[in-house]
């Protein structure tokens, strides 16, 4: 007897459970549906929340897509328009990637936001990667983070090694005058008590560099979903006037006359703080610049992926919904023609 | 990361076959195409610490290559003038630029000899046949390179004829007033800045 009424029962459920196995990938929605006392009240109301919030997704990554697509233009000409001014510093000082010196500062930039794909994550893995190549028994490998996002990154295993850490940067539009100020403040790197102090003297500053080698780290533009992981260096003054004498690697620089400041160290000493603010300079417009390509192509993704997703659950309710009018059909029918009969 | 590898073999071919159709390369920059040991060895030394990353540009992958020294004089000398907004002149051919070093004015002609100089505010003139466009220039450095190249960084720059001569003698007029009365020394030093840059306009303007 019971088992007969567990059949009937079952055959009622029947119709309602199936469209469940058409749509079993999604199928963690509709168990909560199914009301324990009675099927027929199901309740469609789950899905129509998360067909609400995901349609609310989608006009946000929507948004910030565009968002982002308007701010790259105005960066990408920025951009675009500084890289001339490293190039003169690379023609002269050359480029020195494998240059062996015993304190490097390893100059990571990043973005503060984030929710723009892989480039944080690559500058992080490319710094930790030039700290390695750079780190012996001797040497001295320091980390000057530029941005919040790789500093999240850095803070877990290299807390030590982080020196000093710049934010905050992408408020206002970048330019040149920030860009030295935020030299000053790198070249200051040691007297951290002073760094936010840009005021101090530039006489104090020059006599304190703590470098022997800058290394830039930073994701240049290519196009809106490329970008290219790179490293700049930038040497110190004394570095530079080392190598220069003869059998070093900028050995050429010797043949050249230096007009101006008294002496060729005072020349050099400016020369390698203007050739790092140039670089660093261009390196957080590239950096910025591929940031809003990534988050552009990002969130492209995703308001495309809120779109598949609002389509699955629109044919999922639509199912539920004819289900249930199908089989409160049925029932009135089946009902009206068991009177009759 | 295989995306890039393509990208990444032909640029290295490409500079191997330049380096190697060449005359001997001297490792410094007036030939800007670095020796590429140099770089290989920086590919190399990466390759052997960290294997599964691909190593990092480096800015010569970015670059123009120059050419090696000539071995006739050019008969022009092709300037890069920039400022880190713009870039003002690329690689364009002219006859001469006279730049404000600090030590005074010098005019560079094709040929000049291999020169760093440190820029004071005053005026560029770039010669071109018998055009002459001259820029104020605040700062900065040039370098002139043995193989007739001069590269020009400047911090700012505008065109002389974009310079309100009227606005500059107020300034002038406004600065000297403040220097006179300034009592503190920051108020003095920065008047002096002001009358300082105010003259060099005012003498770019006139002379």
């Amino acid at each position: 007897m019971a088992m007969a009424a567990f059949r009937r029962e079952g055959r009622r459920f029947a119709p309602l459970l199936h469209p469940n196995s058409i749509t079993a990938p999604r199928s963690s929605l509709i168990p909560q549906e199914l009301d324990p006392e009675g099927v027929r009240f199901i309740s469609t109301q789950v899905v129509r929340n998360r067909m609400k919030s995901v349609k609310n997704i989608q006009k946000i990554t929507k948004a910030m897509k565009m968002v982002a697509a308007s701010k790259l233009r105005g960066v990408q000409t920025k951009a675009e328009n500084s890289r001339g001014l490293w190039q003169p510093f690379t023609a002269l000082l050359g480029d020195t990637p494998s240059i062996d010196v015993k304190k490097n500062v390893l100059v990571t930039i990043s973005s503060d936001k984030g929710l723009c794909g892989g480039i944080n994550s690559t500058s992080v893995k490319m710094s930790k990667a030039i700290h390695k190549l750079n780190s012996g028994p001797d040497k001295e490998t320091k980390y000057v983070i530029v941005g919040e996002k790789a500093k999240a990154q850095l803070v877990r295993d290299s807390k030590k090694d982080i020196e000093l850490n710049i934010t905050d940067l992408q408020k206002i539009p970048l330019n040149y005058t920030q860009a030295i100020f935020l030299t000053l403040e790198l070249v200051l790197v040691d007297k951290s008590s002073q760094a936010g102090l840009i005021s101090v003297l530039a006489d104090d500053i020059l006599k304190n560099v703590e470098y022997d080698a800058l290394r830039v780290v930073f994701n240049k533009f290519h196009s809106v979903v490329s970008f290219m992981p790179t490293m700049s260096t930038v040497l110190s003054p004394e570095v530079v006037e080392k190598e220069a004498e003869a059998g070093g690697r900028l050995e050429g620089l010797d043949s050249y006359e230096i007009e101006g400041g008294e002496t060729k160290s005072e020349v050099l000493q400016n020369l390698t703080e203007f050739q790092f603010s140039s670089v660093l300079f261009n390196a957080v417009l590239e950096n910025a610049c591929s940031e809003m390509g990534a988050r552009m192509s990002a969130m492209d993704s995703s308001s495309r992926n809120a779109g598949e997703m609002l389509d699955r659950l629109t044919l999922t309710y639509n199912r539920t919904r004819q289900a249930s009018i199908t089989t409160e059909l049925i029932e009135i029918i089946s009902g009206a023609s068991a009177l009759e009969g | 990361m295989l995306r890039q590898a393509t990208t990444r073999l032909l640029s290295r071919r490409s500079i191997s076959a330049a380096a190697g159709g060449s005359v001997p390369l001297r490792p410094f920059s007036t030939e800007v195409p670095a020796t590429p040991a140099l770089d290989s060895s920086f590919v190399e030394a990466w390759k052997k610490v960290i294997p599964n990353v691909e190593p990092p540009k480096t800015p010569l992958a970015f670059m123009q290559p120059r050419p090696p020294t000539p071995a006739s004089l050019p008969t022009k000398l092709t300037v890069n003038f920039v400022l880190p907004y713009a870039s003002e002149l690329s690689g364009k051919e002219v006859d001469m630029v006279i730049i404000p070093a600090t030590t005074g004015q010098m005019g560079i002609l094709p040929g000049h000899v291999a020169t760093i100089a440190e820029l004071k505010p005053g005026v560029l003139a770039v010669h071109q046949g018998n055009d002459v466009t001259k820029y104020f220039v605040s700062s900065g450095f040039a370098f002139i390179h043995a193989n007739s190249f001069a590269d020009i960084i400047a911090v700012e720059a505008v065109p002389i004829d974009q310079i309100d001569p009227s606005l500059v003698q107020k300034g002038l007029a406004e600065f000297t007033q403040k220097l006179s009365s300034a009592t503190t020394d920051l108020e003095k030093a920065e008047a002096q800045i002001g009358v300082d840059v105010h003259s060099a306009l005012n003498s770019a303007l006139t002379g």
